[in-house]
């Protein structure tokens, strides 16, 4: 097979795969549906370590499958550009993906939608591969609002469930607010580089440099920026930056097995990708990265604060999924897209890792997800609680684990940027680790340490999950140790990303990292780092953050209720989640109606119906009231009114 | 066959339209199976056409031309460019699926039913081809004459209402049409509409001439203000009705706009570009704000269908190859997914006897396979990429943008409003639990409600996923047209 077909095939599988488990699920079975999509997913796989080897060897692929349309002399075309960054993203999304297939069999046994929730994961993972592959604006674009579809049908795939058909509209139409600065960005492209090519437009994008516009008389714009910055937008709802953040702790109404591949592990990272893939825009454009900086800081620090005082399981892992992605635009922001995808990388480990985990105690608690009701349960579910462990050290950032590795970088580009404000953002950076530390160690104490907290007939029934939940933990928990050590030379220092990314040699953040550990490769270079990590500032902090939440809720567990109590404000603020919901609510969706209502009542019925049109009809229905006496349906009326209108006129030509 | 190819494709619906008429009321089944050939047939032969068509040349297809009465020199002249043929297709395929869906929903006068839409057919074909302008007006007309009958006949307790407020808006509009079009004759001494685009015309008087086409064509789009007969029609129409209006009778606004104001008036059209593309953006903004609070399907999706068309007349009025084109791909799009949504509505509705949301809730609990269809045509309504809905929104945002970035930014406030409204009617018809008795004991679509819905999925897909073929077919005519419409026409 040629590299061409293998590349097509790849995506294709899945989605040939969802089809049939979609269509025809009644006609194979469930044991038909799992064993299609799994066999297409982990065939994906395989095909994407290929892929990735291949690359890895120094060959990229810029390749056109069909021309989707054209337009005054514009191709716009479906293509794949297969690059470092391209098979790394295909590799992370297609392994969690397999991961998270195998996963479903045991969380799902008992669902009557089963053949259709494997054709939606399949059909996720579809188009979340035609969304990295991608080389032009366009089909990004679909794979964007693919897999925004794909979420929205999962989300809501309990769909009689009042709270979860909320979730999923409220995460279609928030994500529909970045799509739309996101759109406007792609005609902004193709306005600028008459071509929506990848290629084409990072090639002239120097030469772009200079055009500005008056979008606003007197306020010269820079064309770039102003790309970047819509393009970022699109980026904030998908990947849940503040404040189009308010989609993502809801859409954890959707079955587990998503939460940790589309809510934590994938489809929230497309935006960092895209963000990443950009980077030959963003570098010419400082005005965007510090919007970037600005908004990843603010979600890293101030979303990690609400994981602390979350009460479900599942939202606490949820708030830490957007404060690492707020770590990751971060890194975006401050030029190190190496760091920004390593963290990705590291990042959909061991937070897939964590959701599973959580998922595999949720089926024991019989679908309680309130730690309230959990504690002790390490007795009962060992592997799930070690692995967990695992998940836990890697994103609190302990070395050697994974977490480690990518946030430090982060932690340490955001210290050598030069952009505006990159100081607090730093300070926001280190503190969100204190912070991190004790909402994922709060966690882990309340649910498997302490007194078992749970109703008796719960806790007879606790036991470990089955083996096709704890495979894919133990599967998962292994790069969530080594990921870190294994890219971190590759992807930081070496030529991992290989022209994928663009950094002009003045932004570049990471040199300062390079500088400070020149002369070391291989273990020695992980070694020396690793012993660095242990007299860092952020260790320290993840240690206290550790040892707080075990004062708090193992030694003095009273503790968290009296400073509920005395900082009732702080606590209320966290509790509402800073009120972003409730303004929206009112505001965006409440404010829509009331004017829709009004415009209705006031314009179409009452000005345009009630004074125009009806006042005119009713003149001339009294005019034509004779006529209507004699003729009893209007369609002789109208006729005789097309009649007397050719008579009119075949006279007026006659007698001119 | 090639010679009179137009004229068979007028007639022969219209003349077995009217053989239908003769067949009893009681033989329900031969009277469909014969609607259902002729419509096959119609289909054939216009697919015949897409083959006959010559996309690379410019100019007028296909000529038929003869005298008709001759002391006016009005003449019986046919012809046809992309555009025409694109919606000539559009027709044939949305009459054989009103027709397949009749099956199910009309009780009483089916022959009749059937026989009002064939010749509904045949007219509406009419007035794509039609060239002189005296035969676009007698079609114009013509065509009306089955829909009021269509709405009266089967249509809702209100009925009388809404016909007489559709009957108005359309008579004020074509009246003033027909004067526009003596006083074009007056001066260039021809009917012909092909005449007309080459005839010079000084400032004012095309402005005077822009005004009056517009009321015609503004009214059948239609535009803000004249909107508000249309939900009103479509709440009281027959469920073939809605779709026949929504999916061709609308487009015959924007069909006019491009074969009579833009290529005959192409300097008022500049001069009033401002005027039109505000009236567009509004479309798209308030329309849409107002749909989201409708309680009634079909009006809900009567304004968004109003707001989808402000997309087409705005890629008429930026004088931009991109927004043309997706302005016709938009009138095509949208005849298949707003006659889908119609159809949905139409199946819920024979079922359950009412259009309220309210009624409704838990659908996809009881009708699983037919909350799938509803979904997809919901995110085509809403402009999914991937789907026809995509395309035109797509292109008219990338063509507008180039002219005008404000512009663009509002249009693409569709992307969130079209979602809200749609999804949110989605979420309260079709989501939660099953809200009552009736919705409980909802059966499933049937095999005839299986295969049209089907029908209309794949060419919604089709479009969605691979455009380029409706393109390459319009690409010449529309850049002739935006030649003939930036050229100016003053002495």
């Amino acid at each position: 097979m040629s590299m061409q077909s293998i590349l097509l095939f790849i995506p294709m599988v899945c989605l040939a795969a969802a089809i049939l488990s979609g269509l025809a699920g009644k006609m194979i079975g469930r044991a038909g549906a799992h064993g299609v999509t799994i066999g297409a997913v982990a065939l994906a796989f395989g095909l994407s370590v290929y892929v990735y080897i291949d690359v890895m060897a120094g060959h990229t692929y810029n390749i056109s499958l069909y021309t989707w349309g054209i337009s005054n002399g514009v191709p716009f075309e479906v293509g794949f550009l297969v690059d470092q960054l391209t098979v790394t993203m295909m590799v992370v999304v297609t392994f969690i993906s397999f991961m998270v297939h195998i996963y479903t069999m045991g969380y799902m046994a008992e669902d009557p939608g089963y053949q259709r929730f494997f054709s939606y994961i399949a059909l996720f993972t579809f188009s979340m591969l035609m969304l990295v592959m991608a080389n032009n604006f366009l089909q990004l674009f679909f794979g964007w609002e693919a897999v925004g579809l794909v979420s929205y049908l999962l989300i809501g795939f309990w769909f009689n469930r009042d709270s979860a058909v909320f979730a999923n509209l409220k995460a279609f139409l928030v994500n529909r607010v970045g799509d739309f600065a996101f759109l406007l960005g792609i005609a902004a492209t193709l306005y600028i580089f008459g071509s929506l090519d990848y290629q084409a437009v990072f090639a002239a994008a120097g030469q772009a440099q200079d055009m500005t516009v008056e979008l606003i008389p007197g306020s010269p714009w820079h064309w770039l920026s102003i790309i970047a910055v819509l393009l970022f937008i699109g980026a904030m709802a998908k990947s849940a930056q503040m404040p189009l953040h308010v989609w993502l702790p809801d859409s954890m109404e959707g079955p587990t097995p998503i939460s940790a591949l589309i809510h934590a592990a994938t489809m929230v990272t497309a935006g960092i990708f895209m963000v990443a893939r950009m980077s030959p825009i963003f570098d010419l454009s400082e005005a965007a990265r510090t919007m970037v900086l600005w908004v990843g800081g603010a979600t890293a620090f101030f979303m990690a604060l609400v994981g602390v005082v979350q009460t479900d399981i599942k939202r606490v892992v949820a708030y830490s999924t957007l404060s690492q992605l707020g770590y990751m635009t971060v890194a975006l922001g401050a030029s190190a897209y190496a760091a920004g995808i390593f963290h990705l990388t590291t990042h959909a480990f061991f937070k897939a890792l964590l959701f599973l985990g959580a998922g595999s105690v949720i089926i024991a608690m019989h679908h309680d997800q309130d730690m309230r009701h959990m504690g002790g349960i390490k007795r009962w579910m060992p592997i799930t609680y070690l692995t967990m462990v695992v998940g836990t050290l890697a994103l609190a950032g302990i070395p050697p684990f994974a977490g480690f590795f990518s946030k430090d970088v982060i932690i340490e580009a955001v210290g050598a940027s030069r952009l505006p404000g990159a100081g607090v953002v730093h300070l926001g950076v280190l503190a969100a680790v204190f912070v991190t530390a004790l909402y994922s160690f709060r966690l882990l104490f309340l649910v498997f340490h302490g007194k078992p907290r749970m109703e008796q007939h719960v806790r007879d029934h606790i036991k470990e999950s089955p083996w096709v939940v704890t495979l894919p933990l133990v599967l998962l928990a292994i790069p969530s140790l080594l990921a870190g050590m294994y890219y971190f030379e590759p992807m930081i220092f070496g030529q991992h990303f290989g022209a994928s990314l663009v950094v002009s040699a003045e932004n570049d953040t990471l040199e300062e990292i390079r500088a400070g550990l020149a002369g070391h490769s291989g273990w020695g270079l992980i070694f020396t780092s690793i012993l660095e990590g242990f007299i860092g500032a952020p260790f320290w902090f993840a240690i206290a953050g550790a040892f707080t939440a075990w004062y708090l809720y193992i030694k003095n567990p009273r503790l968290p209720g009296l400073f509920a109590l005395k900082f009732n404000w702080i606590y209320y603020l966290l509790m509402k989640k800073y009120g972003f919901d409730e303004f929206n609510q009112t505001v965006f969706a409440g404010g829509a109606r009331r004017i829709g209502n009004w415009l209705w009542k006031y314009g179409d019925v009452g000005l345009i119906d009630g004074v125009i049109i009806n006042g005119t009809a009713n003149r001339i229905s009294a005019l034509a009231f004779s006529i209507r006496r004699l003729q009893s349906g209007y369609l002789y009326h109208y006729a005789f009114v097309m009649i007397i209108g050719v008579f009119v006129m075949m006279s007026w030509f006659l007698f001119r | 066959m090639n010679a009179h190819f137009l004229s068979i494709l007028i007639w022969f619906p219209v003349a077995t339209g009217f053989l239908m008429l003769l067949v009893p009321e009681h033989k329900r089944r031969i009277g469909f199976i014969l609607a259902l050939l002729v419509s096959v047939l119609e289909l054939g032969f216009s697919l015949k056409l897409i083959a006959a068509y010559d996309r690379t040349a410019t100019g007028m297809q296909l000529i038929e031309r003869t005298d008709w009465i001759q002391s006016l020199t009005i003449q019986y002249y046919l012809g046809v460019d992309g555009i025409a043929v694109l919606l000539i297709v559009l027709t044939a395929i949305i009459t054989l699926i009103t027709i397949l869906a009749a099956w199910n929903s009309v009780k009483q006068r089916f022959i009749f039913y059937l026989g009002s839409f064939l010749i509904l057919e045949g007219f509406m074909i009419g007035v794509f081809v039609a060239l002189d302008a005296i035969l676009f007006y007698v079609f114009w007309e013509a065509m009306l004459l089955p829909m009021f009958l269509i709405i009266g006949v089967w249509g809702g307790p209100n009925r009388v209402y809404a016909t007489i407020k559709f009957f108005l808006y359309t008579l004020l509009g074509s009246l003033l049409m027909l004067v526009a079009f003596i006083y074009l004759y007056q001066l260039g001494g021809s009917f012909s509409i092909l005449d007309m685009q080459k005839l010079a015309i000084p400032y004012q008087a095309q402005v005077w001439l822009f005004w009056a086409f517009f009321m015609a064509f503004a009214v059948k789009v239609p535009m803000f203000p004249l909107h508000t007969w249309l939900p009103d029609a479509h709440v009281e129409a027959p469920t073939g009705g809605s779709v026949i209006l929504a999916s061709i009778m609308l487009k015959m606004g924007g069909f006019g706009f491009i074969r009579i104001s833009l290529p005959v008036l192409p300097d008022a059209s500049h001069g009033m570009a401002g005027i039109i593309i505000a009236l567009s953006l509004i479309a798209v903004v308030y329309i849409s704000l107002v749909a989201l609070v409708q309680r009634d399907m079909k009006k809900l999706i009567a304004y968004s269908s109003i707001s989808h068309m402000g997309f087409v007349t705005l890629g008429f009025f930026v004088f931009n190859q991109t927004a043309l084109e997706g302005s016709i791909i938009q009138m095509v799009s949208h005849g298949f997914v707003a006659g889908a949504m119609f159809l949905c509505v139409g199946v819920l509705y024979d079922r359950v006897h009412s259009r309220q949301i309210a009624d409704y809730g838990g659908v996809a609990n009881t009708m699983p396979v037919f909350a799938g269809f509803t979904m997809l045509f919901a995110m085509a309504n809403s402009g999914l990429p991937g789907t026809s809905g995509f395309v035109g929104e797509f292109l008219v945002i990338m063509g507008t943008f180039q002219v005008q970035p404000w512009f663009a930014a509002i249009a693409a406030l569709t992307l969130i409003l079209g979602a809200a409204y749609t999804l949110w009617m989605y979420k309260r018809a079709f989501f939660g639990k099953v809200a009552n008795d009736t919705v409980a004991t909802l059966k499933d679509i049937n095999a005839m409600e299986l295969l049209f819905l089907s029908l209309l999925a794949i060419m919604v897909l089709a479009i969605g996923l691979w455009p380029n073929p409706l393109l390459d077919l319009i690409h010449t005519s529309v850049g002739q047209l935006l030649s003939q419409s930036t050229a100016t026409k003053l002495l």
